[in-house]
């Protein structure tokens, strides 16, 4: 039966293994302590953090999230383990409250495997305290008990860990927050709410709207009629009323039985979905652009999130059903191991092979449902990778070979693939909104991921070069002519094959700088056009700018950081990432996070602020519903394709004259 | 028309053509509180919330309520909070809809509860009903009325769950006492 336990007070605990559940009202990180007969953590070793989430017998999580499930085991303690302490305490520095009082209770509760909850315990009275003690599990005569404890310490997780004895508990809070951001790094942002805001947003950032004549308004006009959102919640077995006219799509973003609406001339020219005659087709048969969305463009956007959330979904219940189909065959294993009868004959070993039996026989049907899912999605992708517009395409794409320079941005841009290991050939175009919110890294580091390491290193960092190369030619093929200008920053001069293909076409506004003369100044220009811009905006003057100011979106690669950057040069750097997404300045960082530790913690809101790309598959970020960890693999060019040559010149062709 | 059932009563959602039904929908209503004198902010809101707790084999596996609209597997889904109820016409406030085709296989029942978040009883609500509704063509399966219930702040409404290769609803309509689902889980064990 549930106890809700007060401060102080204590509990029996009827099991050894149990699940610890933690929810409060912001994510938080979750930790926990193993004390000896002294009441003192021996080392760092005893602590269980989301940098070291697992020690014999307690796991947690490697990320700060609202709610919590940590796996204890106190029978596989190490016995000189007399106490666990479970610890809350808030990421640093994530935008997030600073303080539990400014947040809801945080709830703990002790519950065995099934579920059932021992007892449970909110800790209120918490205010500036950004760390807190919350349970405590130990030995007592020979058995397990808890404690409500709720202490909490407002110098955070360094005063609490300090106050459990740890010599180095500065250290350690560091490598722990160090953890928890690099975890926050890792996950991909929710897609942004479509249509009518999403198109004022571009517009609010791309400050040139009235600068520059050329900048066209958003696809569409303005919201005049319904927004499709304002439709009916998605209610199954509806069929969607056919469309007569009219830009929008009133279809169910994955019912495909309704024909799509008819094309929207003003799209930049995507070429017909293959499915498109077909609309009396056989029910569940995929067709490409069947979402909603003002343009074929957003259509296609919003099928590709629908595609992503649904591939996600299926997997979480395919991996679910075999998660419980296995601990339910690991609890009746052990059943009959403990059952003296099961000793004696072959009652044993046919009840053992009945539970794996049964384990089979749900996993199999989990496989079948899956199956079924997989086949509708990948003859979804099937039909939507090849109606996608370049923006959205992947370089094999037949669509780069009829490219021309696009009179308006795109929505969105292709960063690379993700795929889930249940199927690695049905990959999800990894779509991220246009402008850019965050700058993009990619990692040449070998510490990320097992294809990282087994890459050589000078091998790796070209591929790095070679990745970032092909998202900036993406970024400049899908802007229009004259709108988007690329800086590239090479100090050493190391990369120079790698940047041929940019250089040679004369795309870049300036060859790549070299030296820490040629750092400096390229950081000093850009910084001057977002303070300016910044003040302008500021002021509503946009028009006072000085008419010299290039008022197009700048992306600024930089090869090999930090070399060659001094410590104005960093704080540069870290403004232009903090504050230029805003008014239309980009980066594009090459580095190994390894190279710049010597600029210690200084740096860390940097790595955090970019979006973590690496140039080698690596299974690194995570989906918005779900948190699975996806499989990133970087854009390549076919081999020996000249598609990129050829693109960039039409680039640089279509530019006007005083860019040239 | 809409069948009344009775506690406990048992209806399979088979279609009469032999067709199993694909979807249900539980909606919750109720009418928002009377503003009161000169300080209408002060007045006591009310404030229910439907949750739908998803079982294997009796161990609860997943949850959808207002903080956990969809659930991971993406086939139970929560139209979102409301915090305040309507205008009382009979119009859902809250709903959770079940895709009951792409449930996963290891799930076998689904329990569905009410619970008053802001601590009113049932007798201090007004209009509030909460009922099952085959998505499909819009048929009421089930429905109770909450207001008058007795001093309940929680009902664990009815559940589904899988018979034969497909799903039957069983009323249950059990009072009971709880913020949030969280505090009726005892309650529903023995239910399943």
């Amino acid at each position: 039966m549930t106890a809700e336990l007060v401060r102080g007070q204590n509990h029996p605990l009827p099991h050894t293994r149990l699940e610890i559940r933690v929810s409060a009202g912001a994510p938080v990180i979750a930790g926990a302590t193993l004390t000896d007969d002294n009441g003192r953590v021996p080392g760092p070793e005893w602590v269980v953090h989301p940098g070291s989430p697992a020690l014999p017998g307690i796991e947690v999580s490697r990320q700060a999230a609202a709610d919590h499930r940590l796996a204890v085991d106190l029978g596989a303690l190490p016995e000189a383990a007399h106490r666990v302490t479970v610890l809350l305490a808030l990421p640093e520095g994530a935008g997030g409250p600073g303080r539990f009082g400014a947040v809801a209770a945080p709830f703990a509760a002790v519950t065995a495997l099934d579920g059932t909850e021992v007892a449970g315990y909110t800790i209120t009275g918490l205010d500036t305290e950004s760390a807190v003690v919350a349970l405590e599990l130990y030995r007592r005569q020979g058995a397990w008990k808890m404690r409500a404890v709720g202490q909490g310490y407002a110098g955070g997780l360094v005063a609490m860990l300090a106050d459990q004895g740890l010599d180095r508990a500065a250290e350690l809070a560091a490598t722990i927050h160090g953890a928890v951001a690099r975890g926050m790094t890792r996950s991909v942002a929710a897609p942004p709410p479509r249509t009518a805001e999403g198109d004022c947003a571009r517009h609010g950032a791309s400050l040139t709207a009235s600068a520059a004549p050329g900048d066209t308004a958003p696809p569409a006009g303005p919201p005049a009629g319904p927004t499709p959102t304002a439709g009916p919640a998605p209610t199954a077995g509806a069929p969607a009323e056919p469309v007569a006219d009219g830009p929008i799509s009133y279809a169910h973003p994955r019912r495909a039985t309704a024909p799509p609406a008819p094309r929207d001339g003003a799209a930049a020219a995507p070429p017909a979905p293959p499915g498109h005659p077909a609309p009396q087709g056989p029910p569940g048969r995929p067709v490409a652009g069947d979402a909603t969305g003002w343009s074929m463009d957003e259509r296609l956007y919003n099928q590709v999130w629908g595609m992503f959330e649904d591939l996600a979904r299926a997997i979480a219940a395919y991996r679910s059903a075999v998660d419980f189909a296995e601990s339910r065959m690991d609890q009746e294993l052990d059943r009959v191991l403990s059952d003296p009868r099961s000793r004696i004959g072959t009652a044993g070993d046919a009840a053992r092979a009945a539970a794996r039996a049964k384990c089979d026989e749900l996993t199999d049907r989990a496989r079948e449902a899956l199956d079924r899912d997989l086949a509708q999605l990948i003859a979804e992708s099937e039909v939507v990778e090849p109606a996608l517009p370049v923006a959205y395409a992947d370089w094999d794409n037949p669509v780069w070979h009829g490219y021309r320079v696009p009179g308006e941005t795109p929505m969105a841009l292709r960063l690379g693939d993700l795929h889930l290991p249940e199927q690695p050939g049905l990959r999800i175009p990894m779509l991220m909104r246009l402008p850019l919110e965050r700058g993009l890294w990619v990692d040449s580091g070998r510490s990320g991921s097992e294809a990282a390491m087994a890459t050589d290193d000078g091998e790796l960092r070209r591929l790095a070069v070679d990745t970032a190369v092909l998202h900036a030619a993406r970024l400049l093929a899908v802007h229009p002519p004259g709108q988007y200008a690329v800086h590239a920053v090479d100090p050493a001069g190391a990369a120079a094959a790698s940047f041929a293909p940019l250089v040679d076409c004369g795309v870049l506004a300036a060859p790549p700088a070299s030296g820490a003369q040629g750092v400096s100044s390229v950081l000093a220009h850009l910084t001057r056009r977002v303070e300016l811009v910044r003040m302008a905006v500021g002021s509503g003057a946009t028009d006072a700018l000085p008419p010299d100011l290039d008022t197009a979106d700048q992306l600024l690669i930089v090869n090999d950081f930090p070399h060659g950057f001094d410590d104005r040069a960093v704080t540069q750097l870290r403004y232009l990432a903090d504050e230029g997404p805003a008014v239309g300045v980009h980066l594009l960082l090459i580095a190994d996070r390894e190279d710049a530790s010597a600029f210690g913690p200084v740096l860390d809101p940097l790595w955090r602020s970019l979006l973590r790309l690496t140039p080698v598959p690596d299974d690194h970020l995570a989906d918005p519903w779900v948190g699975h960890a996806w499989t990133y693999e970087p854009p390549r060019l076919p081999a020996g394709s000249g598609v990129l040559g050829k693109v960039l010149s039409q680039v640089v062709g279509a530019r006007p004259h005083r860019w040239r | 028309m809409t069948v009344n059932m009775t506690k406990g009563q048992a209806i399979s959602l088979q279609k009469s053509d032999g067709g199993t039904l694909t979807a249900v929908r539980m909606g919750l209503g109720w009418q928002a509180a009377p503003r009161r004198g000169l300080f209408g902010s002060r007045t006591r809101e009310v404030d229910l919330d439907a949750s739908a707790v998803l079982f294997a084999e009796k161990q609860p596996v997943d949850v959808v309520f207002f903080r956990h609209l969809v659930s991971d597997d993406g086939s139970v889904r929560h139209t979102g909070d409301n915090l305040v109820g309507g205008v009382g016409q009979g119009g859902d406030d809250e709903a959770i809809l079940v895709d009951l085709q792409r449930v996963p296989v290891h799930i076998d029942q689904i329990v569905f509860t009410v619970n008053s978040f802001t601590g009113q009883t049932f007798q201090e609500v007004q209009n509030a009903f909460c009922r099952i509704v085959d998505e499909t063509n819009g048929q009421e399966l089930a429905r109770y009325t909450l207001d008058g219930g007795g001093q309940y702040t929680a009902q664990i409404m009815a559940k589904v769950h899988r018979a034969g290769s497909g799903w039957q609803m069983t009323a249950l309509g059990n009072p009971a006492n709880g913020r949030t689902f969280q505090d009726l889980m005892p309650s529903i064990l023995p239910h399943l």
